[in-house]
């Protein structure tokens, strides 16, 4: 019987344990570990068998010189605040956009709701990079979109929208919109008629009664999509990398290349730690704001 | 102050000089085919408490919800104070709804809950605290203000939802089941506390309600629905005491309805033809019957006594046999079975200990009522 318990509240912690905790320790293992031309990339490496020793002789040469290194160079300092600025920015377009979608949603009648829910998740059944790419082929210079709006006369020379920061918008909205529109649309489906119905009653028109009960009563959905969204954002790479060019500077890419361009495994690495750092305090709002909109239900 | 006391009896329905604030003029309402409200006329007093009482399904939230400005009527006129409220939106009528659900806003405190309309309305900021304290007083929740609506209980959530829709002082109060969701014991103090706020308040109050014990209890006049139509409007006691219809009587309490033929005795009186071997029931009715013309004679428990003898001098009185004794505490009801299989119910008052009851099962008794006890109807 305890041993049974023991295990089912072991198995979530092993779970993390072997899948977080331990890569992150190798992660930061390395970041703290000088960049070397051998394999792999990086020395010291962790060696058992020369006992107390060897392993004394291991952490002695651990330093945070590549941390320090990181805030020498402003490449890192300005890849982080473009980031923060990206991901911040796209986070509210897609919510600006998923808003109304969620909100069609929920107010469409009983019959179109799993259709329309259909719609917004079936993206997920084709692949990521698929979609990504599709996006090249409507937003380049020869694109379909270019091609439509010379065709409806609204402009003569082609849009250059692939390559900047604008086309990362795009791809970011695009990608991250169900994440916005699920956690809406379930706060907003939950909300009780009724209460638009006891606002107008009070003297609210329907413009108020929105302002004055559906926007406060959806803000925990629109809190929790927000952070859906810029989690995953802030460290995108496939989307800057793809649709962004070599103007778009993300810290996603910044590591990307430390990896494999320049092969400096322990700055990357250092770059990924502080990246997850930054990451966690958003992590953590996020984990209060559902805690609490879990008492409110109770 | 002598004037005072001639206006006691608060019947404006009965005086022809008082004008309704509500009138229904033939309003029907459709949802697609189907009518949910057939051809109503009804008016309204002033500082009424009228109840709309019906089985589940019959209309009542709908015609609230015409009140209200939630629903238009397909066809006929609500006037509100003589004028024709259908272009009206909800948001300018000075009526208030009290929701079934309550329909608390959840992320606003008891206070903002209750000031809500006020600060839609064109009341002056500075008067608005003080007319929120004031109805925190009158539902006694001033200890409550700061809480949201889930950190309080059923009882004191249906009191916020009731100071939110009297804050604004509407000319017309709309209640929907409002005590649907409390306990039976809370149920009652709470219809008592309606009551004297109604009258404290003096606005005019709609409460629907499927509970006859409710509406018998608050309700100044009360319309009994079925399918959409009033099938009488009247006061409790002459809903109780005089049913226009089979349906009506069925509805409110407990009635024995025994069918029959009607035989004019003369002078409002007739005799009901209604079993075998049974004398017949001689009783008042004052609408004319002709002679031979089906009838339902409606007789209440509490009407009919029970004696161990025949007594001398009563109207009805017939033979049987106990079947039953239900003991509700401070009464009894004697289920008691006539030689033809049907049963008819008497009740007594326990004004005396158990163990000196006189009658107990499969004693033969007799029962007895009055030639006025019972109604006769028609349909
Ligand atoms: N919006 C609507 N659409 C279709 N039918 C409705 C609508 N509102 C009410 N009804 C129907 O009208 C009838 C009366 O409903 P309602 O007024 O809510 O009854 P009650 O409050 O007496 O229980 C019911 O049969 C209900 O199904
Ligand atoms: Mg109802």
């Amino acid at each position: 019987m305890n041993i049974r318990r023991l295990f089912l509240i072991a198995v979530p912690y092993l779970w993390l344990g072997a899948l977080f905790l331990v890569p992150f320790i190798i992660v930061l293992k390395i970041s703290l570990s000088d960049a070397a031309i051998s394999i792999p990339p990086y020395t010291p490496t962790l060696d058992f068998s020369g006992g107390w020793e060897a392993l004394k002789q291991f952490f002695s040469k651990l330093d945070i010189e590549n941390y320090v290194f990181l805030t020498e160079d402003d490449l890192y300092w300005k890849a982080y605040a473009s980031s923060l600025k990206i991901a911040i920015i796209s986070t509210l377009a897609t919510l600006v956009v998923g808003f109304p979608i969620a909100y069609g949603m929920a107010r469409a009648s009983d019959e179109w709701r799993p259709t329309l829910m259909m719609l917004v998740i079936l993206p997920f059944w084709t692949s990521f990079l698929i979609r990504v790419y599709a996006w090249i082929g409507i937003l380049s210079t020869e694109g379909f979109l270019n091609q439509f709006l010379m065709w409806i006369g609204v402009i003569n020379e082609p849009l250059s929208i692939m390559n900047t920061e604008l086309a990362v918008y795009i791809g970011i909205v695009y990608t991250y919109l169900p994440f916005m529109v699920l956690p809406i649309y379930s706060t907003l489906e939950k909300m009780d008629a009724s209460l638009l119905e006891a606002a107008e009653d009070l003297g609210c028109t329907r413009t108020s009664s929105f302002w004055l009960v559906t926007i406060p009563l959806s803000r925990p959905g629109m809190i929790a999509g927000c952070f859906l969204v810029f989690i995953p954002a802030l460290g995108e790479f496939v989307i800057p990398s793809l649709l962004g060019g070599s103007q778009t500077l993300m810290i996603g890419k910044v590591l990307w290349e430390e990896f494999f361009n320049n092969r400096d495994w322990p700055v990357a690495s250092s770059v990924a730690v502080i990246l997850l750092l930054l990451l966690v305090i958003p992590i953590i709002l996020f984990q209060r704001n559902e805690e609490k909109n879990k008492e409110l239900e109770l | 102050m002598a004037q005072q006391k001639s206006e006691t009896v608060f019947a404006p329905w009965d005086d022809p000089d008082q004008k309704p604030i509500i009138q229904f003029k033939s309003v029907t309402k459709r949802f697609g085919s189907f009518t949910a409200i057939d051809n109503i006329d009804l008016d309204i007093f002033e500082r009424e408490f009228f109840a709309l009482l019906g089985p589940s399904g019959c209309g009542k939230t709908t015609l609230m919800r015409m009140l209200a400005g939630f629903e238009t009527p397909t066809e006929g006129t609500i006037l509100l104070e003589g004028k024709d409220i259908a272009k009206v939106p909800p948001n300018k009528r000075a009526v208030n709804m009290m929701f079934q659900s309550y329909a608390l806003f959840p992320h606003l405190t008891v206070y903002d809950n209750i000031a809500f309309g006020l600060k839609r309305s064109d009341m002056p900021k500075s008067e608005i605290a003080g007319r929120v304290e004031e109805m925190l007083t009158l539902v006694k929740l001033n200890k409550f203000a700061a809480r949201k609506p889930h950190q309080i209980s059923g009882g004191q959530r249906q009191r916020v939802a009731l100071a939110r829709s009297l804050a604004k002082a509407p000319k017309l109060l709309l209640l929907d089941e409002p005590l649907g969701a409390l306990d039976k014991k809370l149920r009652q103090e709470t219809q008592f506390e309606l009551m004297d706020i109604q009258e404290k308040t003096g606005t005019t109050f709609v409460i629907v309600t499927h509970d006859q014990e409710e509406a018998m209890t608050v309700a100044s006049r009360v319309a009994v629905m079925d399918e959409g139509k009033l099938v009488q409007v009247a006061t409790p006691a002459q809903i109780y005491e005089t049913p226009n219809s089979v349906y009506v009587a069925d509805f409110i309490g407990e009635v024995k309805i025994i069918e029959g033929t009607a035989t004019p005795l003369g002078d409002d009186r007739y005799e009901i033809q209604w079993a075998e071997g049974q004398p017949a029931i001689r009783a008042a009715c004052s609408t004319p019957l002709t002679a031979g013309s089906r009838v339902f004679y409606a007789i209440r428990p509490e009407k009919v006594a029970i004696t161990a003898e025949r007594p001398k001098d009563a109207a009805n009185a017939v033979k049987g046999r106990i079947l039953d004794i239900a003991y509700l505490g401070n009464i009894s009801t004697y289920h008691v079975e006539l030689p033809d299989g049907q049963s008819i119910k008497a009740q007594t008052a326990n004004n005396r200990r158990l163990a000196r009851r006189s009658f107990t099962w499969e004693d033969t008794v007799w029962l007895s009522w009055t030639d006025t006890a019972g109604v006769v109807l028609t349909s």
